[in-house]
């Protein structure tokens, strides 16, 4: 909501709070303020001047040589290439040292040989545009009419100065849509700082209502319907005859200019002005072209349509209230009037329509056509259905006072019936238990604002819907009080606060996998079938958004593998050498509930400075070893087209299947060793062991023996290495591969010895490799290398 | 005579330790004077020569030219030794300016960095981490939270919808209603996570973006425990001297409701490019819990009163580290992962 400050001036006495200093109060008070720009500020020193005499440059065709009389009594010579003035044209004269629209400034000098001391101004030198000074020519220079007084500032007679401010108004305040309501708050505002705000000295939209039988009736004139009250608990309406259409007068344009709406002629500035100012959006039908003379506010029926006034043709659907008059929609009802009856220069009658629509209606009607309107964006917050009347009153009065129509006697008001007064009952203990501060006027506050105290209740003024149960009225003195006016205390302290045990452990995989050398990346949740594809996933179980931004943001995701491998393409085209990333983040697979089975994975990777896929099986056996203390066991695997076929792992724990490893395929075009493994972290929850049992440290020696193994074709280390494990029995403490010798399928493991409560013998470790090579001849065909 | 050879001896051997060049000349020295085969042996074998009146004489003369041959030996090795480590050490000198060898340490995501300081921060106050469904259904992120089927929050097109009943939560509130649905007052819970609204990208807004909810129902919680638990978090987490402005705003879920406001780190106050000249940067929305959402959890609004507030951790992120472009977040690139 964009106000005028000197509007706001008319109606409050701001005691000399500058606009700067009301923005701030107003923001605390809970009137957000977005900006405040000022109006005209930047032209200086043009004044209203009187052309005397206009003659043609001696040395130029296309200049002309003015004297100007400014009103000192020294007529200035000015310079124009303006086709335009003539003696005794009124016209805004830059003096010399004047600023003008965006800057520009004047100063005397010579055109031609000769001298100019200043300049005469055209609209876009003021900073206005024809709709503001309606009949001036956009081109040439701006000729005023005699009113102005010559010597006057320009800026002053022309109206150019004030400020706009401009307010965020949360959805639950309708009424601060308005110059009446900002002024409320205003007063009530300042009031509450002690700084003047005395209330609202006027109310302009509480006109007495015009009514001369001698000037008709409007029962000749038109018939109202109302089909579904629902739709509409209010409407009223008036007519206005003998309109001489023309523009408004100039405070009414700079005013609606301030505010952010483009003047158009006096009729429809009168809907807007009072719009702006009550809160109450208007409209105006051209009499003659509402067919039937009637109209009824129903839902729209199939298939009809509408040309609205951008001129846009609109199709209506059942559920959208319209304006109809005898044969068919004529306006889209608190959205925006139909073309068909718009005003323009030969109406003669007009109807006034100032109705009460539906919040919720309005607002789905305006979504679905796209056209959300000053009057849509008021209706759908809710508005206060007593004030139909008062706004059309003000509306008929300003026809009057602007001299654009006579009002008809009479006023067609459909109502439904009408609500109490609302009362709130609260206590002054039950607020400040709530805040947590004392506010010693707290009555005053709230009266400050339209409320009534009556005992224990609070009667809310009708214009403040929000306002319902004891909490609303705590606000309402809260925030006068100044919310910087509550102390700051810490909350009682009652209990600890723990993390679950799933929580501490998610965050020690977090640690490790940062202790491992992956750096944490932070992936979106949702991604497109494109990537389901490239990572050759299947789809079928993942949750599809119904109105996604885009196909590539469609669907949640049962992997975080698609996630993982734009991170790595991101990486890869920011020619980053390296990248080892990881994440533990949710995955979403539809098990056909309402709500998808939500569970956490672990993806880990990378490509670059020597990673491979033993670079990941090592990250990945250490996580897992010190995580669950286990070790996982894995196996080659085929079954994940992502990877390359005879370098990827599936692994588990404890026989069961908690994800893969694997260097990615060559055709998804990572650098060679480029590997990546995605985890089931809820298994490795359940595996978990975050506390260690202490084993003793050994107090008697060990013995190591060196066995270089030759393999038949084919043979997994995993196999062999489980065999020593079997044979070697209790006493075999480690047996670690230290060399691969793959041109001769050849193992090199070194095996140690040991027992907790001795010194081993040789003949005893002897014994133990006698065994395990026996059990490798026998079980895999493994035999020493000779 | 014998005592004359033992005095030349001595004489001999002291100046050929003394002399000795090296560790090995000092060997051979004392293995020729000291040995076996060494001269004074050769010397002490002529003992059998002397009468037994000259023996105990010439006996205690050879012990005292032996212990000055040893501790002369000694002290020249020990010189010797000290010289040869020195050069030894001075041969093994690097240069110590050289690179040192490269050592990789992940990071975390700086987002991560500041949720895990805010849930320290509110662990400390007494708050707990509650976690909840982020599809979810329109009842928790909706109804339940006093938003009407009319409200504007619900529109297709600031929601992701599933189907009508089935939405990305749009807060990370929906977890309070499953928690108050749970749990018995007192309640003390922060949920972080995930939230989804139907924003285009830009610098500033993502349609996936990160929110912490907390939320407290006791007896006696006022607006001022608000004011204390949000002005703990925030100089938890950008120092002593912030300062915080709470502004009047509305929320369906609070009454009354507050927004807000951080001093801008850069002007203190007085307006600049970062905050837009305001002076303060709009951080979070917060609030009494409205009574409506507490009876409909089954709590008496009368008897217990509650506090909550959201705030997003992409906004906590950027400004701790003065991240001028959302986007980053989520790019993942490791230029931007490692600076943190």
């Amino acid at each position: 909501m964009k106000c005028s400050y000197n509007w706001l001036m008319e109606l409050v006495n701001l005691g000399g709070v500058t606009p700067k200093e009301l923005a701030r109060a107003l923001t605390m008070s809970g009137s957000k303020v977005e900006t405040v720009t000022e109006l005209g500020a930047e032209i200086q020193n043009v004044a209203v001047g009187r052309a005397l005499t206009v003659e043609k440059h001696p040395d130029a065709d296309r200049l002309f040589v003015c004297s100007v009389d400014v009103g000192d009594g020294t007529p200035r010579q000015i310079i124009t290439a303006a086709t335009n003035v003539f003696p005794g044209a009124v016209i805004p004269v830059a003096l010399d040292g004047a600023v003008l629209h965006g800057g520009q400034k004047i100063k005397t000098g010579k055109m031609r040989g000769l001298e100019s001391q200043g300049m005469l101004c055209s609209l876009g030198e003021l900073g206005l545009d024809e709709h503001d000074q309606p009949g001036a020519d956009a081109d040439g220079i701006l000729i005023l009419d005699e009113t102005f007084p010559v010597g006057a500032d320009a800026a002053e007679a022309l109206m150019l100065r004030d400020v706009t401010i401009e307010f965020e108004i949360t959805n639950n305040r309708p009424d601060c849509l308005s110059v009446v309501g900002l002024a409320r708050e205003t007063a009530a505002t300042l009031g509450a700082l002690g700084r003047g705000g005395d209330h609202p000295a006027r109310l302009p939209a509480t006109h007495e209502a015009v009514s001369r039988p001698q000037d008709g009736d409007i029962a000749q004139y038109l018939t109202v319907a109302v089909e579904d009250q629902a739709l509409c608990p209010r409407y009223s309406a008036r007519v206005a005859k003998d309109i001489q259409i023309g523009p408004s007068p100039m405070w009414m344009r700079r005013r609606l200019r301030a505010c952010g709406v483009r003047p158009i002629n006096n009729i429809v500035d009168i809907t807007n002005y009072v719009m702006l100012e009550t809160g109450q959006p208007m409209h105006a039908f051209d009499h003659a072209r509402v067919r039937d003379k009637t109209l009824t506010v129903r839902p729209a029926r199939p298939g009809e349509t509408l040309e609205t006034l951008d001129g846009k043709p609109r199709i209506l659907e059942p559920s959208m209230p319209v304006i109809a008059d005898g044969r068919g929609p004529t306006a889209v009802a608190g959205v925006m009037g139909g073309a068909g009856s718009e005003i323009t220069e030969q109406t003669a009658v007009i109807v006034f329509e100032s109705a009460n629509f539906h919040g919720p209606a309005v607002r789905k009607t305006a979504l679905s056509l796209a056209m959300r309107t000053d009057s849509s964006s008021r209706f759908e917050k809710g508005l206060d259905p007593s004030s139909t009347l008062p706004a059309l009153e003000r509306a008929c009065y300003l026809v009057e006072e602007l001299g654009a129509g006579t009002v008809v006697s009479g006023v067609i008001d459909i109502c439904a019936s009408f609500s109490p007064p609302v009362k709130v009952p609260f206590t002054q203990d039950k607020i400040e238990r709530h805040l947590g501060v004392t506010i010693p006027n707290l009555n005053a506050l709230l009266e400050s604002l339209g409320f009534a105290v009556e005992g224990d209740s609070a009667v809310v003024p009708p214009w403040r819907r929000d306002v319902t149960i004891w909490q609303d009225v705590a606000e309402e003195a809260a925030r006068l009080f100044g919310y910087d006016n509550i102390p700051v205390t810490l909350p009682p302290s009652r209990n600890q606060g723990w993390l679950t045990g799933p929580q501490r452990l998610r965050a020690r995989l977090n640690e490790l996998c940062v202790s491992l050398g992956f750096d944490e990346m932070l992936t979106y949740s949702f991604i497109g079938p494109a990537d389901f594809e490239a990572a050759h996933l299947p789809a079928q179980n993942a949750k599809k958004i119904h109105n996604p931004l885009g196909e590539e943001q469609s669907m949640m995701r049962t992997s975080l593998l698609p996630s993982f491998l734009k991170a790595l393409s991101v990486n890869l085209s920011a020619r980053n050498p390296e990248a080892r990333l990881y994440e533990v983040s949710k995955v979403y697979t539809d098990a056909g509930g309402q709500l998808p089975l939500e569970t956490y994975r672990l993806v880990l990777g990378g490509y670059g400075g020597g990673f491979d896929y033993f670079a990941l099986k090592g990250a990945a056996e250490t996580l897992l070893g010190r995580f669950c203390r286990n070790e996982a066991v894995f196996a080659k695997t085929a079954s994940y087209p992502v990877c390359h076929p005879g370098r990827c792992a599936s692994v588990s724990l404890h026989g069961r299947d908690i994800g893969f490893i694997g260097e990615l395929h060559p055709s998804l075009g990572f650098p060679a060793g480029a590997a990546a493994g995605e985890l089931d972290v809820e298994a490795l929850l359940e595996a978990a062991r975050p506390d260690a049992v202490f084993s003793p440290i050994p107090r008697f020696p060990a013995i190591s023996r060196d066995l270089a193994l030759v393999c038949p074709k084919g043979a997994a280390a995993a196999d062999v290495l489980g065999v020593i494990r079997k044979a070697g029995g209790a006493m075999l403490e480690d047996c670690a591969l230290f060399d691969v010798y793959a041109a001769k399928n050849s193992l090199a493991y070194r095996l140690t010895f040991r027992a907790p409560d001795r010194t081993l013998t040789d003949e005893e470790a002897d014994g133990a490799i006698a065994r395990i090579l026996k059990k490798l001849k026998e079980s895999l065909d493994v035999s020493l290398r000779s | 005579m014998l005592k004359q050879e033992l005095e030349t001896l001595r004489e001999r051997a002291l100046a050929a330790v003394n002399g000795a060049p090296d560790t090995a000349s000092l060997e051979n020295a004392r293995i020729s004077l000291l040995g076996k085969k060494g001269e004074l042996t050769a010397i002490l074998k002529q003992m059998g020569t002397l009468s037994p009146e000259e023996r105990p004489v010439m006996g205690a003369l050879a012990n005292e030219v032996r212990a000055d041959i040893e501790s002369a030996l000694e002290k020249a090795s020990a010189v010797m030794s000290e010289r040869e480590l020195a050069k030894r050490l001075e041969d093994e000198a690097i240069d110590v300016t050289l690179p040192g060898t490269p050592f990789r340490a992940g990071r975390r995501h700086p987002m991560q960095l500041v949720l895990d300081d805010v849930v320290k921060i509110f662990l400390g106050m007494g708050f707990s981490v509650a976690e909840g469904p982020e599809v979810e259904t329109t009842y928790y992120c909706f109804d339940a939270l006093n938003t009407g089927p009319d409200h504007p929050a619900r529109d297709p097109q600031d929601t992701f919808y599933f189907d009508a009943d089935t939405i990305l939560r749009t807060q990370t509130s929906s977890v309070q209603i499953r928690v108050m649905e749970q749990s018995k007052p007192p309640i003390r819970i922060i949920s972080p996570g995930k939230c989804y609204r139907k924003d285009e990208v830009d610098a500033t807004h993502s349609a996936h973006f990160h929110q912490i909810e907390g939320l407290a129902v006791d007896k006696g919680l006022t607006m001022a425990d608000l004011k204390g638990a949000l002005q703990t978090m925030m100089t938890g987490l950008y120092g002593e001297g912030v300062k915080l402005r709470f502004r009047p705003h509305h929320f369906p879920y609070t009454e009354p409701s507050a927004e807000v406001d951080l001093q801008c780190f850069e002007c203190k106050g007085a307006g600049c490019r970062m905050c837009k000249g305001e002076g303060w940067i709009e951080m979070l929305g917060s609030g009494m819990v409205h009574p409506a959402v507490l009876e409909r959890c089954g709590i008496d609004s009368e008897v217990y009163s509650g506090f909550a507030f959201g705030v997003g951790i992409e906004r906590l992120t950027l400004m701790r580290y003065k991240i001028n472009d959302l986007r980053l977040l989520f790019e993942n690139d490791a230029r931007f992962l490692k600076q943190f």
